[in-house]
């Protein structure tokens, strides 16, 4: 008989397998509901599957009463905007600071324990010197969503850094290159690809920066509305913003990794010849 | 083999047990019940009843069982009454009709505890005309009483909201968030209030005084709850008004507790003193039996509605302002074949005629 690490499901079976905990849970939740709203038909801690559908319609494809706007969009686009603020300027850093405290040792003594120390800080803790630095506007808001994953990332990308084969540098010094061509010709084009892999894992935290900063002050976006309905328990519009912003995240993800196959083809060669 | 398989499944027999032993508790007549609360002035006394054993001193009078649980969280203690987590819980009474009232939950204010007489109040930066607001952006909790006290204040001086813009900030971030120049204007409650007052130009342009009556703090109860046991209704009405009589005493007594319900609060006993300053105790049943008779009450629900209403908080079912039923002694405001939020004074009553 074949060892169980040595089984491996086929395509459709994979599928089903797949699925499977997603149906699950759907049919756990269908349970829990239709118990509660046998007992209340207007619960509102576990609404039906009809509740979700006029949420939606209400919150997206109805101008609201008060302000004329399609507020699930109006909220889309808004967080949106932020958090790739959030993280483009994250990356952006990532890839400068990171780099350079990769390449350069004088750079690398006094940044690299300082950034060490800063990412260790959880920003939700200082939040009331954020305000008095920052204010309460969409800066902080961005702010926020920097302060939290832009420290990890360069981390991250100082770390890939130092991990270039020394091999490479020296040969590219013997061929006459200097700090600055080898910055730009052998770390940047090897560090790219690994850092689009490290924002996609900090997508996570990203969100939860992005909730909690909107949570505490704002007008719009999807973290207020989940926050603003939660003061009259409206799960029927909770639970379908929280589907959404899975898929939101879950797209940003997919769209990274796109980009990252189509610039670094060679990168995910290397990474598939590795798991073979 | 039996040793280890009954290792793994003794847990799993022990939680199927305690889920099916809970079931058939709640389906056999109750003995055991519980409230929950959060600190606010006007609630402190239920902490101190609990710690005190009041409540469980009243609980026995009855033969019954109280637990009385703290949370931390405001409206999260709401959503848990909401949720049928407790079958009691204090809130003001436009939560009890937003929340509660309008998630189907039939709930009865059994105690009439204080209104805010200054507790709540809108709050300008280097202005001291609440005319000056309009254009301004108002930090605030929406959708809650402040809220509500600003739609009221704008309307005394012929504003609507429109003509500024509310920013939803959370209530914990509000005093650190008054101190950059971003924020200009707040609404907010005590003590959070007397924290921001205390900031150098700042001015308060319009508080809960100004409404008298109209923001009121309740212990609301379940209706099906209330009816079928009448004595969960009696040890809570009878533990809260001994409490207050104690609170409320000029003695040694009276300022040991307030100063316990000071300090459980995060102040002291002139701090506390001061809110309740603010505060319109009812500290005899008389009083709130009084309050609650008063045609004014049914006015001030409708008020309350109609801003729920206008803000969406009535839920989508509902057509207009009356849709959920508000049942007072002076009368029922809005549609008497949905009440569900009933102000009823009888177990108050009881208490002012010295029957409990």
């Amino acid at each position: 008989m074949k060892k169980l690490i040595n089984r491996v499901p086929g395509r459709t079976a994979r599928w089903i397998l797949g699925v499977l905990p997603f149906v699950l849970c759907l049919v756990l939740y269908l349970a829990a509901s239709n118990a509660r709203l046998a007992e209340n038909e207007n619960d509102k801690l576990l609404p039906s599957f009809s509740s979700f559908a006029g949420a939606i319609e209400r919150m997206a494809f109805t101008p609201d009463k008060r302000s004329g706007n399609y507020l699930l969009w109006q909220d889309t686009a808004s967080s949106l905007w932020r958090l790739s603020l959030g993280l483009g300027l994250s990356a952006l850093l990532a890839l400068v600071i990171g780099i350079l405290n990769g390449a350069i040792p004088y750079m690398r003594a006094p940044l690299s324990p300082f950034i060490t120390a800063i990412s260790l800080i959880p920003p939700m803790a200082i939040l009331p010197i954020l305000f008095i630095v920052f204010g309460l506007g969409e800066l902080a808001k961005v702010m926020l969503i920097v302060i939290g994953i832009a420290p990890f990332l360069i981390r991250d990308v100082q770390q890939r850094a130092l991990e270039i084969p020394a091999e490479q540098l020296i040969k590219a010094q013997t061929l006459g290159a200097n700090t600055w061509q080898i910055i730009v010709r052998v770390l940047f084009p090897q560090i790219m690809p690994r850092l689009l892999a490290s924002v996609r894992l900090s997508l996570g935290a990203a969100w939860l920066f992005l909730i909690a900063a909107e949570a505490i002050a704002a007008t719009e976006g999807l973290g207020y509305r989940i926050f603003l309905v939660r003061r009259y328990l409206a799960m029927d519009v909770i639970l379908p913003y929280v589907v959404w912003i899975t898929l939101l995240a879950f797209l940003l993800d997919y769209v990274l990794r796109k980009i990252s196959r189509m610039c670094y083809p060679w990168f995910h060669a290397q990474i598939q010849t590795a798991e073979n | 083999m039996t040793g280890r398989y009954s290792r793994i499944l003794l847990p799993f027999l022990f939680i199927f047990c305690s889920v099916f032993s809970s079931i058939s508790a709640s389906a056999a007549e109750r003995q055991k019940f519980s409230v929950c609360w959060s600190i606010y002035v006007g609630w402190m006394p239920w902490g101190f009843g609990a710690e005190q054993d009041i409540v469980k001193k009243w609980a026995d009078k009855y033969g019954i069982q109280i637990d009385v649980v703290q949370i931390n969280d405001y409206i999260e203690s709401i959503n848990q009454y909401t949720a049928g987590k407790y079958d009691g819980c204090s809130m003001t009474n436009m939560d009890a009709l937003t929340i509660p009232a309008a998630g189907n939950v039939d709930s009865t204010a059994l105690i009439v505890g204080d209104f805010s007489n200054g507790n709540d109040g809108v709050v300008l930066k280097n202005q001291k005309d609440l005319k000056a607001i309009k254009g301004q952006k108002v930090n605030l909790v929406e959708l809650s009483v402040s809220h509500y006290l600003l739609a009221r204040a704008l309307d005394s001086v012929g504003l609507a909201e429109k003509d500024i813009q509310v920013v939803n900030t959370s209530d914990a971030d509000l005093v650190a968030a008054f101190n950059t120049k971003d924020v200009t204007a707040v609404v907010t409650w005590n003590p959070l209030l007397s924290e921001i007052l205390a900031m150098p130009n700042t001015n308060s342009v319009f508080d809960s005084a100004k409404i008298p009556g109209e923001i009121i703090d309740l212990m609301v109860v379940n209706t099906k709850t209330l009816q079928e046991n009448p004595k969960f209704g009696k040890a809570l009405v009878g533990a809260w008004y001994e409490m207050m009589g104690l609170m409320s005493a000029n003695s040694e007594a009276g300022r040991a507790a307030r100063t316990a319900m000071g300090k459980a609060s995060g102040t002291d006993l002139a701090g506390y003193d001061a809110q309740l300053a603010s505060t319109k105790m009812f500290y005899l049943p008389a009083e709130a039996v009084a309050f609650t008779n008063s045609a004014q009450l049914k006015t001030t629900m409708q008020y309350v509605a109609e801003f729920s209403f206008n803000h969406g908080l009535l839920g989508e079912g509902a057509a207009d302002a009356t849709f959920i039923g508000v049942e007072t002694p002076s009368g029922i405001y809005g549609n008497s074949k949905n009440v569900q939020l009933r102000f009823d004074p009888t177990f108050m009553q009881l208490a002012a005629d010295g029957k409990l």
